[in-house]
């Protein structure tokens, strides 16, 4: 009797800590949702943490019209989903070559993206700058979409790899009897039977250039071309102390990524956990 | 079936597009920042070699070495204070609770969303005049407390951590959640046949098992502190006078807003290094327990 009501206790506690946890976790998300909907009036008027009275949609319009949010939004959209495609096409490309093809270097080329995967891209920075610089692509999205392509390709060849390793070598092997060309196997076999290794790279990819800030800060200067991420720091330059159209234009950056997270949310925490395995 | 698969040409139509764009991007650019290191270069015209100088200048100059200080004390917040909540976390949602998947799913919220986003968030939090942080301390009568977070040396640092902190620890929690959801079940029932208790399981049993994971996130939580950056840049960009300094939002501003490409440079080299000496090191500790 005594072991149960402890048990409950216990279970009581565990359930309180989890729920306060949760509330830690997702309070300043909520918090700012709210000030979004906010004036500075009403904020410097000591309604900090209360609901929105009324909500302010106009910091909606504002962001949008005003401060471009949506031009910065396309822009990042546009750049995410080019690097998406690349990083798919040529990762599977190449994960297919090393690890079902049959070549010398094979490993030798598997352990340099291994190697590549450990850069930091600080250490690519100011180099590509001038490169960039030097090839006209500098102020272009390609500046901002070859080196997110180029740093996802590491993490990208490792699943699509490890993913390929467990496809019955017997599918290719009759498909090559029936008069199969490698580039039909590849396309027309493999790509399908990898999907889901496709979904968690296109999830990972998404992630890392969505929210990418040191490359697209340093390569982007021209409003025109902007993402999203940099958008919003040079809202701040303009609009210091305007609340409510930057926290409108937080909810814009992040939306997208939540609308993805809570319709996948089970694919999400697996492609990240996997890259982190894996890697 | 071998020539099909040896075919000497679809190999390199696979694999040389993917590593040209590679070598360019990711490696080329180590070896120019190895060069420029050794350069006294302002990006204008040409740069005048000066072999380590920027190195001896480096390891001299206060203000690198305050900033290297603090993303070790980075490190030490993320692996004993982040992996600690975040072990916490992954133990019981991996006993099972009630709300399992929920609890899951909120935790890891926060990793997703990106950190410019999470650093406007949290500068609003801390603002010194309308933040929630101040405006909660009011609301319970400690007005007394109420502060500058960001804007004063004393409480910066700590304040740019916790961001980051909150952050990940959603991320350190499922991964080590996996972890522990893969270990067999029949080492539990021997476990609890033999009447260990839960928080003795854990100990006895769970975190042993899960040392290749907690090496995982010890690696990612070392080398992400040594290279923070975003978080930094958009919450104090290092200041005031230099508190939040890290290694890479100084070398950001060297470069970028002083125009010191060679001792910028140099930086960029050290971080590299920094970061594989670390990877290698807690690589074999881990190998030689």
């Amino acid at each position: 009797m005594n072991n149960l009501i402890k048990g409950k206790m216990a279970k009581f506690f565990i359930q309180l800590f989890l729920i306060l946890y949760a509330i830690i976790q997702i309070y300043p998300l909520i918090w700012m949702v709210l000030f979004s909907l906010k004036d500075n009036n009403e904020i410097y008027g000591g309604n900090v943490a209360g609901l929105p009275n009324p909500p302010k949609w106009e910091n909606y319009t504002n962001a949008i019209t005003q401060a471009s949010v949506l031009k910065y939004f396309f822009n990042s959209a546009f750049v995410t989903g080019v690097t998406i495609i690349a990083v798919i096409i040529l990762a599977s490309m190449t994960a297919y070559a090393i690890s079902r093809m049959k070549w010398k270097l094979s490993n030798a080329t598997m352990i340099a993206f291994l190697l590549g995967m450990m850069v930091p891209v600080h250490a690519a920075l100011l180099p590509l700058f001038i490169i960039l610089k030097n090839i006209n692509l500098y102020n272009t999205y390609l500046s901002l979409i070859i080196p997110y392509t180029a740093f996802g390709l590491p993490m990208a060849i490792i699943l699509f790899s490890s993913f390929m390793k467990g496809i019955p070598r017997e599918l290719e092997e009759s498909a090559a009897i029936d008069g199969c060309s490698i580039y039909r196997i590849f396309s027309v076999i493999v790509i399908p039977l990898i999907r889901p290794a496709i979904a968690t790279v296109a999830i990972f990819t998404y992630l890392a250039s969505w929210n990418e800030l040191m490359f697209a800060i340093t390569f982007i200067s021209k409003d025109q071309l902007k993402t999203i991420t940099v958008g919003i720091m040079s809202m701040v330059g303009t609009y210091v102390t305007e609340w409510g159209p930057i926290g409108a234009g937080l909810v814009i950056a992040t939306l997208p990524t939540v609308i993805i997270y809570v319709l996948l949310s089970e694919q999400v925490q697996k492609s990240l956990v996997a890259g982190a395995v894996k890697g | 079936m071998d020539s099909v698969l040896s075919n000497k040409k679809a190999i390199c139509i696979f694999v040389i597009p993917t590593l040209i764009v590679f070598c360019v991007i990711v490696f080329l650019p180590i070896f120019m920042s190895a060069y420029y290191s050794t350069l006294d270069w302002d990006g204008i015209g040409k740069g005048t070699f000066i072999g380590i100088d920027n190195y001896i200048k480096l390891f001299s100059d206060d203000v690198f070495l305050k900033s290297i200080l603090n993303s070790f004390l980075f490190a030490f917040a993320s692996i004993f204070i982040q992996l600690s909540i975040s072990l916490v976390l992954a133990l019981i949602l991996a006993n099972g609770v009630k709300g399992e998947k929920l609890y899951r799913t909120i935790y890891f919220i926060p990793v997703i969303i990106s950190t410019i986003v999470i650093g406007q968030l949290w500068t609003k939090i801390y603002n010194a005049d309308y933040g929630l942080l101040n405006a909660l301390l009011k609301s319970i009568g400690l007005e007394n407390l109420a502060y500058d977070w960001l804007g004063k040396e004393n409480t910066a640092l700590v304040c740019s951590f916790i961001p980051t902190l909150w952050q990940y620890v959603g991320y350190h929690m499922l991964i080590m959640y996996s972890g522990a959801k893969s270990i067999s079940d029949e080492i539990y029932e021997a476990a609890e046949i033999d009447g260990s208790s839960k928080i003795n399981t854990a100990f006895k049993i769970t975190i042993p098992l899960l040392k290749p994971i907690l090496k995982v996130c010890l690696i990612f939580s070392l080398i992400g502190s040594l290279k923070v950056f975003d978080l930094i840049y958009v919450l104090t960009n290092g200041g005031p006078l230099h508190a939040t300094e890290v290694p890479s939002t100084l070398m950001y501003s060297s470069v970028f807003n002083s125009y010191q490409y060679g001792y910028g440079s140099a930086m960029a080299v050290f971080i590299i290094i920094e970061c594989l000496v670390f990877t290698i090191i807690l690589d074999k500790v881990f190998k030689t327990e």
